[in-house]
């Protein structure tokens, strides 16, 4: 079974290729998927009308318990027939109802084989979990065939309804299998079905919410309007999906439950109302279409009432009708809506109105429509008269939901000959109607299907044979599926319903006032459109009430929340009374008061730079409290972040205005910094709470221990980031490597991919032409307007750079043992890298480094990623570490731990970082002055009605 | 440099904390880029003293120089460490909003989300956004060549 559904899968991935090869003649060769599951299914034939069952186990999800179990019983051999016969002959049947070269022809053959392959994996599924991955399979391709004309609204509108309205339905059947799962102790069915259920609660809401899902895929009051509305599709697909495959789903799903299920509370009374209502409703509804398709649509939901009654009933004479019933259905109105797509496809409407005298002269067509429909109607020696025959005499102690299906079946008559006429039939006062040639491949596959009605009516003894076991499951039928019982109120009951119908049709013009009156307050249609308006409303009030647009806002309310609730919860661990130090070196005191100082004054600072420079001053007393702290890589790390970040602070501060403009709002000023003291205060008690906190041992006791035994190297700190902890740094690299990227695309309005800055070949400074063999300290100097040159500056410049890239190496190599690392080697070249910019401008830069800061980015996390998946496949963990000696010529004896590589990546990626920084706001910002001509605004301020 | 091993927190650092946080979430709460900025530096200079608050003071966790037991804790320094380079990366990122925003406005200043307020004004109006889905059925579709849509089929019908 598993390879079926390979099959259909690799179908429908070639099926955009084939369709792109040969056009519509492509769905020939993907009948063939659809037509091996119906030939598979029908070799199982005589294992299953044994009654034995076809098990298939493949391994799957062992933590949850989910194999891949494929069962097949009577009902799903039934199923896996519908959807691969009809699927194949839908397939034929489109390769000429589409024209060659169609738009989305591609899209739509691949997905209609898809859906296929879920509707298998969905009658197939043993486990119930899988079958809710069929049944949202089939929910998701749906939606993209009804929308098949994505130009078109009323189609997006439909698509959207179907996938709305179902998946609403198969999430509360999700909840309700995963209940029933819970309370059976198993999702696979067999194992349920074959262990007595206990009762209860739980058990009755699960039934509920899978009636739900079950009832909403059918399109079953007060589901139903979805189906109507998906007549947007093209026929083939309502042919397909709506009347013989995904419909049935629902269907499918009570038959599967019910033999179990039915005794529960609520079961009968929600499918019998539900379903007698959607019988008589729809029948009514059909009888007023003008349309063919509507009409027929209507009647789909009619029909679909009538197995739901009959599927649902859980008695054996009752579920060996609705085996038959839903065959015949299946059947009659996939040929009858093939039947209406020829009629669309030849004379160009599927209006009542507009058609007369088809009949005379599309005669085969006429043919099959009359068998199709003489099936719907009950006619003998039809199998869809056998079925309701069967449907009938199984409810004869049902008096009130038989009399209901009596009056739906009256009007299903009724709406038979509704469509024959209105399709074939000479009216009076219309214009003959001339229909184009049709083909055989557009006849064949509806006449096959009319055709087997004719059949199966006749062989009605050997389909009981095969469906018997599956009424067995309820019990012993005492019913068989025959033409000819003998003289039984069943038969009286079929012979009425035909007479009735046939007078209701024939009095029609009498009675079309009665018809256009009698009609509910609210169809299904406007009360979905009510419902969804409804929702737009409240998610409007729901944004409006809480989305204000003001960042202030939304920032002081998280704040608050932090004060309010954790701020509550550290009360009552009364923080106050765990033991503090008042300090562990006075030092600490006064570094602290520097950094209070400093970060009050930064508050008030009416200057960008004085604000940015105290700022600093922070920054610079932490770096001196980790020292005090006796964390010396955070310090060096602290030192070079700080100087870094002041170094871009002042490229995009030479572009900003001098100061803050001012707020004078006092009020809010003093909310702010009320806000900002609560949250001052919560904060701190909260460390202190943490601190004291502590239960167990510290888990970092071991890493001295496990730096030199697993990492080989003696800085715990460094070991820790790039051995034991070496995941999280490389989170954090990509954390960094998305920052670099979104810095870059933030400035640069081009793509930064392109030729980089280099250095004009000829340049010709502004004092005229300089004799060329004087010494050239930066050749990137030459660029620079003289004012901006410093030979000083320049020349310290290219004494320095170097001895800090070597100075970064150093620290690189040495971080595994001493202080140091990736961080601390990437941050120095950073630091070399913005003072070479500094002294030569955007051309000095590419000077320094002639490759594009993506590609360090790149090289830096491929290298990383690279060391992990090595020792992967050199059999340990991923980012395990090892050593490698060896024995140089020159050298002699070298020692080297993997981990090296990881941390060479860590310093790539700051240096990339670094990089993108100092080429976005740096060299890109100096082009937008020059282009500006010196104010370098963008092209939307000084514009009348932009800007200030 | 103290070398003895100290447990729990000492009272400066927490000082220092509080100072810190405090001033940030000002800064923070302010519409400049700039200064929101300097108040995401100012809480994450508090927030790495608060993280390491949480673990032991004491020599340079380099093995060999000094007796394990009396190391600073580790694991805090490797989280703060990642933690500073993060925030320089995020600090440019901030930095390049910044300048964006000036270059398409002449300021960094931070406003209102226009499309919020809108909804706002919608919710206010009571009204429904003219171009959802949902405000408009099949009906109003200009390019409608196809056969009526199925919601008022001639004649209307019940469901």
């Amino acid at each position: 079974m598993l390879a079926l559904l390979i099959l259909h899968l690799l179908a429908a991935l070639v099926a955009p290729l084939l369709v792109r090869w040969w056009g519509p003649r492509a769905c020939w060769p993907l009948a063939l998927a659809p037509a091996a599951a119906f030939g598979w299914a029908l070799l199982r034939t005589p294992q299953v009308r044994d009654g034995a069952t076809v098990v298939e186990t493949y391994h799957w999800i062992g933590q949850l318990g989910l194999d891949l179990t494929f069962r097949l019983t009577t009902l799903s051999w039934l199923m896996t027939l519908l959807v691969g016969g009809v699927g194949a002959l839908v397939l034929i049947y489109c390769s000429r109802y589409f024209e060659p070269g169609s738009i989305g022809l591609a899209r739509f053959a691949g997905v209609l084989v898809a859906f296929a392959g879920a509707m298998l994996v969905l009658v197939l599924a043993d486990d119930l979990l899988l079958l809710y991955v069929g049944w949202e399979l089939t929910t998701v391709f749906s939606y993209l065939l009804i929308g098949h004309s994505t130009e078109r609204r009323t189609s997006r509108w439909a698509a959207a309804q179907a996938l709305i309205v179902t998946t609403l339905g198969g999430l509360a059947m999700l909840v309700g299998v995963l209940m029933l799962g819970a309370h059976a102790g198993s999702y696979r069915w067999s194992e349920i079905s074959a262990a007595p259920l206990p009762g209860g609660a739980s058990l009755v809401v699960a039934v509920l919410l899978i009636l739900a899902g079950a009832l909403s895929k059918s399109a079953i009051i007060p589901f139903s309007s979805w189906l109507p509305a998906a007549m947007a599709a093209p026929t083939p697909v309502s042919a397909y999906l709506h009347a013989a495959a995904m419909v049935k789903a629902g269907v499918y799903l009570i038959g599967l439950v019910a033999p179990v299920l039915a005794t529960v509370g609520p079961w009968r009374p929600v499918v019998f109302a539900a379903g007698v209502a959607t019988m008589v409703l729809g029948g009514w509804a059909a009888l007023r279409q003008t349309d063919l398709k509507l009409l027929l649509a209507y009647g789909t939901v009619s029909q679909l009432g009538l197995l739901v009654v009959a599927t649902g009933a859980g008695s054996p004479d009752a579920a060996l009708a609705a085996a038959a019933m839903l065959l015949a259905h299946a059947a009659f109105k996939a040929a009858l809506f093939l039947v209406v797509g020829v009629v669309d496809h030849t004379t160009g409407t599927r209006e009542v109105d507009r058609l007369s005298g088809l009949g005379r002269r599309a005669p085969v067509l006429c043919t099959v429509a009359v068998l199709a429909a003489a099936s719907m109607a009950g006619v003998p020696p039809l199998i869809g008269f056998v079925a309701k025959e069967a449907i009938f005499a199984a409810f004869t102690d049902r008096p009130v939901v038989l009399a209901g299906l009596v009056l739906g079946t009256v009007l299903t008559v009724a709406y038979s000959i509704r469509f024959l006429w209105g399709a074939f039939a000479t009216k009076p006062g219309v214009a003959s109607t001339e229909p184009a040639a049709s083909n055989l491949p557009m006849l064949v596959p509806p006449a096959l299907l009319a055709g087997f009605g004719l059949v199966a009516g006749a062989l009605a003894g050997g389909l009981d044979d095969l469906l018997r076991p599956y009424a067995e499951l309820f019990g012993s039928p005492g019913e068989h599926l025959a033409l000819w019982h003998g003289l039984t109120p069943a038969l009286g009951l079929s012979a009425l319903a035909l007479v009735g119908g046939g007078l209701l049709f024939a009095w029609r013009g009498p009675l079309a006032p009665a018809l256009a009156r009698l009609r509910a307050p609210i169809d299904g249609q406007q009360g979905y459109e009510r419902l969804v308006r409804r929702f737009d409303w409240l998610a409007i009030e729901v944004t409006g009430a809480t989305q204000r647009g003001s960042l202030p806002l939304y920032l002081g309310t998280i704040l608050l929340v932090l004060v309010a609730v954790p701020g509550t919860a550290m009360v009552t661990a009364h923080p106050w009374r765990s033991w503090v130090a008042i300090w562990d070196t006075p030092l600490q005191l006064v570094v602290v008061a520097v950094v209070a100082v400093a970060a009050v004054l930064a508050v008030g600072a009416r200057r960008r730079l004085t604000a940015m420079l105290l700022t600093g001053v922070t920054g610079y007393g932490s770096a001196m409290l980790f020292v005090l702290y006796g964390a010396p890589d955070l310090a060096l790390t602290q030192f070079l972040v700080e100087t870094a970040t002041i170094a871009v602070f002042v490229l995009v501060l030479r572009r900003l205005p001098d100061r803050f403009s001012d707020r004078p709002l006092r009020r809010d000023r003093w909310i702010r910094r009320g806000i900002g003291v609560a949250a001052g205060v919560v904060v701190a008690g909260l460390a202190l709470t943490a601190a004291a906190a502590r239960q167990a041992p510290a888990d970092s006791l071991a890493f001295p221990d496990l730096a030199v035994s697993e990492g080989h190297g003696r800085n715990v700190v460094n070991v820790t980031l790039v051995d034991i902890r070496a995941w999280d740094t490389m989170g954090e690299l990509s954390v960094l490597v998305v920052a670099a990227t979104g810095v870059a695309s933030l400035v640069f309005q081009r793509s930064r991919t392109g030729p980089r800055p280099r250095r004009p070949e000829r340049v010709r400074p502004p004092e005229g032409p300089r004799p060329p063999q004087r010494p050239v300290w930066l050749r990137g100097g030459a660029t620079l307007r003289h004012q901006q040159r410093s030979i000083v500056f320049e020349v310290v410049t290219r004494l320095l750079f170097h001895t800090l890239v070597l100075f970064s190496f150093f620290l690189l190599l040495s971080g595994h043992n001493a202080p140091g690392g990736g961080f601390a080697g990437g941050l120095v070249v950073s630091l070399a890298l913005a003072v070479r910019y500094l002294a030569g401008g955007r051309y000095e830069l590419a000077e320094a480094m002639p490759v594009s800061a993506g590609a360090v980015l790149g090289a830096g996390l491929a290298v990383a990623v690279g060391t992990g998946v090595v020792a992967l496949v050199a059999g340990g963990a991923v980012l395990e570490s090892t050593t490698i000696s060896a024995t140089l010529p020159v050298v002699g004896q070298v020692y080297l731990v993997t981990s090296v590589f990881f941390d060479v990546g860590v310093y790539l990626v700051v240096v990339g970082l670094s990089l993108d920084i100092l080429r976005s706001l740096g060299a890109e910002v100096d082009r937008h002055i020059e282009a500006a001509g010196g104010s370098g605004r963008g092209p939307l301020v000084g514009r009348s009605g932009s800007g200030p | 440099m103290r070398t003895a091993g100290v447990e729990g927190p000492t009272l400066v650092l927490i000082l220092a904390v509080a100072v810190l946080v405090t001033t940030g979430v000002t800064l923070l709460l302010e519409r400049s880029l700039t200064r929101i900025l300097l108040g995401v530096i100012l809480i994450g200079n508090g927030v790495n003293l608060l993280i390491l608050v949480g673990g032991r003071a004491g020599g340079a966790p380099v093995v060999g120089t000094g007796p394990i037991e009396q190391m600073s804790d580790p694991l805090p320094q490797a989280m703060v460490l990642t933690a500073i380079v993060i925030t320089f990366g995020f600090t440019a990122f901030l930095l390049a909003v910044a300048y964006r925003s000036w270059y398409l406005t002449g300021n960094d200043e931070v406003q209102d989300d226009v499309e919020d307020r809108q909804v706002v004004q919608l919710a206010a109006r009571n009204e429904l956004p003219a171009a959802d889905l949902g405000g408009e059925g099949p009906d109003s579709d200009p390019e409608q060549v196809d056969p009526p849509p199925p919601r008022h089929p001639p004649g209307g019908g019940p469901r």
